[in-house]
């Protein structure tokens, strides 16, 4: 029953790393390729971790806690990084696909 | 069961690897390098993560705490480049 929920997570957790890379290499501007790798490093690294997390906790005595400061790790700079990156993207002027907003008269 | 689906993960992450490379060296801008750069060792936690579930060593964790680290620092360090010029004012 464990190695069951370990296999799906462990799956799950690459899939969705493997989706986020995907993305970053797919998508057309930098605005919609900054969306991709988020995928990568919450749902993807979260689910693995969780995974590491449960397979060493029932292997050996004790509960296995490396994993959650990893996760907690990146969870907190996860969108300290991102902010910056758009932060730069914008100070250059990168284009994107967006159609700028348009003009409406304010009531 | 379970060394079927590590496989399949080893294959899957290492497909993500070649993917944010590609993106690194393809990348037309600055901040498209920075942002393969992070995925890239966000890939490389998660391999080595695999690699820990594999050989049932909790060995793995340690060098994986110190790449989030270093590779966040890195990150800023690099957008802070892009900001202002410099990086420590």
């Amino acid at each position: 029953m464990l190695e069951y929920l370990l296999s799906f997570l462990i799956l799950a957790g690459a899939l969705f790393t493997f989706v986020g890379s995907l993305g970053l290499a797919r998508l057309r501007d930098f605005y919609t390729r900054l969306h991709g790798p988020t995928k990568a490093s919450t749902l993807g690294v979260g689910c693995l971790l969780i995974a590491s997390a449960l397979f060493f906790s029932t292997r050996s005595e004790g509960i296995s806690l490396h994993e959650v400061l990893v996760t907690l790790f990146l969870f907190i700079t996860a969108p300290i990084s991102a902010h910056l990156l758009a932060k730069a993207a914008l100070h250059l002027g990168l284009t994107s696909l967006a159609p700028p907003p348009e003009d409406k008269p304010r009531r | 069961m379970l060394t079927v689906a590590l496989s399949i993960a080893f294959v899957l992450v290492g497909a993500a690897v070649v993917l944010s490379a590609w993106r690194l060296l393809r990348g037309p801008s600055a901040p498209d390098r920075i942002l393969a750069l992070d995925t890239l060792y966000i890939n490389a936690i998660a391999l080595l993560v695999l690699l820990g579930i594999h050989l049932g060593s909790a060995l793995y964790f340690e060098a994986a705490l110190l790449i989030a680290m270093m590779g966040f620092v890195g990150t800023v360090a690099l957008c802070k480049y892009l900001l202002r010029g410099d990086i420590i004012e």
